[in-house]
């Protein structure tokens, strides 16, 4: 039987995973990309799971617009990315280091 | 199910939004057909469209009572309407700022100011969030068009890397956001913020606790509290000034909007755990962001840290936790806006075709070169430094009022030694500008209109700090709860 607990879990797991590749990954921008989607994935993930255990509908709508930004935010982040890779010829992540924080 | 009740004089408080979705439409259209040749028509056009705005939104959208709309999705009170006053005030003189740098780099263009106008729609639906789902919404159409600004300098290479780490750390707020709100949702069973208020009352249980630190993370991911403020000095260094100067204004309204509604309104039971938590953060975004720009040579990073710092003292109105810490933080909020904007116009004004007036250095002797930029200038440096009689020194002061009210003493003890630190680097761009052999560098631009407009926002930081009384009482009234 599955209860609201494994797919908290799951989604926790997710969360973690995506986070940690954000910060490990020093190889490639698009993975970061891919990263940050499974980010807003597993938040979608939790609210699909409580939306459900409630019984309330509101839930699903927010993972609607979760979806619709998420594409958008996609499009902004490969849009950068060109700009990028046009100026440097490269989507390393360690190139990214002409700014030092 | 609620009767619904739908005309238009119903819909009236919304009218700002509104106006603004289709004023962007038609802006992208005015930009298609002004065509390559004529590309201010589309900057003198977005003024008008802000001015329309402004006086739209004065006469028709005021509420005396709150009110909500959209099932409950979106409130309109007095503090949502006089912060899109506000955001329309600080955006056109933003815009206004901007332009000839714009010109100048072969950047007026179109997409520059229907960006401007979306991510001022996003700061609107925040500062009438009455939901999870609206605040969200609110932050993305916000932080989406800001991140395409940035990196709207197509031949820049730091531009684009600086929106690429802006976009990634972004976005990993939003995860967080999104993350400690369907904790919320789950443990409440309710996305709208009012209702949120009731259900938190009394001792919390460990996941509502979970989903109150990724909230606070997220907030203070977007505020640029240290340590999240990692985005904040490479945003502002590699931005064109005009972007920058932009990303210092409205958004940072937004961004009190958002602590505002999220925390000290929908959160409001759960205070005792967030203010600790945000009382942390604060004292490390005091010491850090003023440190750290003791090191400074480039003034646009001087500036982002000044910010970091200043963000510290936003936050701390926060931690006292009471309606009139949060009416301090407000005024703090607007204080620095204010001012930034004024500062980051002398930079531009101080840059010409082909130069960037970036580094401290290119400031030495700007009294010789040009008295009243450099007048205006020190006018803003002592207002950020808190110096008297100038208005950056009454936010201060509510700031320090407050916390000493709600018995934060060593908060007290830590912010006025902070301030200190701080009024050494502001006067030493003063120190610079007036006793310094001047730079060999370009001439200033010498636009008359901007430089009427910079030197109303000067005067302006002088007289509300003479006067401080009537935008202290407006933001006290603002705020009760």
């Amino acid at each position: 039987m599955i209860t609201l607990g494994h797919l908290l879990a799951l989604s926790a797991v997710l969360f973690a995973i995506a986070v940690a590749g954000v910060f490990l990954n020093r190889k490639n921008v698009i993975l970061l990309l891919m990263c940050v989607e499974l980010l807003l994935l597993a938040a979608n993930f939790n609210f699909v799971a409580f939306s459900r255990y409630l019984g309330d509908i509101s839930g699903q709508v927010f993972v609607f617009f979760v979806l619709t930004v998420a594409a958008a935010e996609s499009a902004i982040g490969l849009a950068i990315l060109v700009v990028l890779f046009r100026e440097r010829r490269s989507i390393n992540v360690e190139d990214l280091n002409t700014l030092k924080g | 199910m609620p009767e619904t009740d739908f005309s238009l004089a119903s819909v009236a408080p919304a009218l700002p939004e509104i106006y603004l979705t289709v004023m962007v439409c038609v802006v992208l259209m005015v930009d298609v057909f002004a065509g390559q040749t004529r590309r201010g028509l589309t900057a003198t056009f977005t003024l008008l469209t802000l001015a329309v705005g402004a006086g739209l939104t004065a006469m028709y959208s005021h509420v005396g009572v709150r009110t909500t709309l959209f099932n409950g999705l979106y409130v309109a009170d007095e503090l949502a309407w006089v912060l899109k006053l506000f955001g329309f005030l600080f955006v056109a003189f933003a815009l206004l700022y901007s332009r000839t740098y714009l010109n100048d780099r072969g950047l007026l263009r179109g997409e520059y100011f229907v960006l401007a106008l979306t991510a001022l729609l996003g700061v609107f639906v925040l500062a009438s969030a009455n939901s999870l789902l609206t605040v969200y919404v609110g932050v993305e159409l916000l932080a989406l068009s800001v991140y395409a600004m940035v990196a709207f300098d197509r031949e820049s290479g730091i531009a684009a890397e600086s929106a690429m780490k802006y976009f990634v750390l972004g976005a990993i707020a939003s995860g967080a956001l999104l993350y400690g709100m369907s904790m919320i949702y789950g443990l409440t069973g309710t996305l709208s913020i009012d209702v949120l208020a009731d259900h938190l009352r009394g001792e919390p249980s460990l996941g509502v606790i979970l989903g109150l630190v990724f909230i606070v993370v997220a907030v203070a991911f977007k505020m640029g509290a240290v340590p999240f403020h990692m985005w904040l000095p490479d945003v502002y260094h590699g931005a064109p000034t005009a972007v920058t100067l932009f990303i210092s204004t409205a958004p940072k309204l937004a961004y009190f909007a958002l602590a505002f509604r999220l925390l000290a309104e929908g959160l409001q039971g759960l205070v005792q755990d967030w203010s600790r938590m945000l009382a942390a953060l604060a004292v490390l975004t005091l010491i850090v962001g003023n440190l750290v720009a003791l090191a400074q040579t480039n003034i646009k990073r001087l500036l982002a840290y000044s910010t970091i710092a200043n963000v510290g003292f936003i936050v701390l109105g926060f931690v006292a936790g009471t309606p009139a810490g949060y009416s301090a933080a407000l005024y703090y909020t607007i204080v620095y806006v204010l001012t930034t904007l004024g500062s980051f116009g002398v930079v531009v004004l101080a840059s010409r075709k082909g130069f960037e007036a970036d580094e401290l250095d290119h400031y030495k002797g700007l009294h010789a070169r040009d008295p009243m930029l450099a007048f205006m200038m020190m006018m803003l440096m002592f207002s950020t430094a808190g110096v008297p009689p100038f208005v950056g020194f009454w936010a201060k002061l509510r700031i320090i009022q407050e916390l000493w009210a709600t018995n934060h003493p060593w908060l007290v003890v830590i912010a006025a030694a902070v301030s200190v630190v701080g009024a050494f680097y502001y006067l030493r761009v003063v120190k610079l500008m007036y006793f310094d052999a001047p730079a060999d560098v370009p001439d200033t631009e010498r636009q008359t209109g901007v430089r009427f407009a910079l030197g109303l926002n000067a005067v302006a930081v002088l007289v509300l700090g003479i006067l401080p009384g009537p935008l202290l009482d407006l933001c006290a009234r603002l705020i009760h709860q």
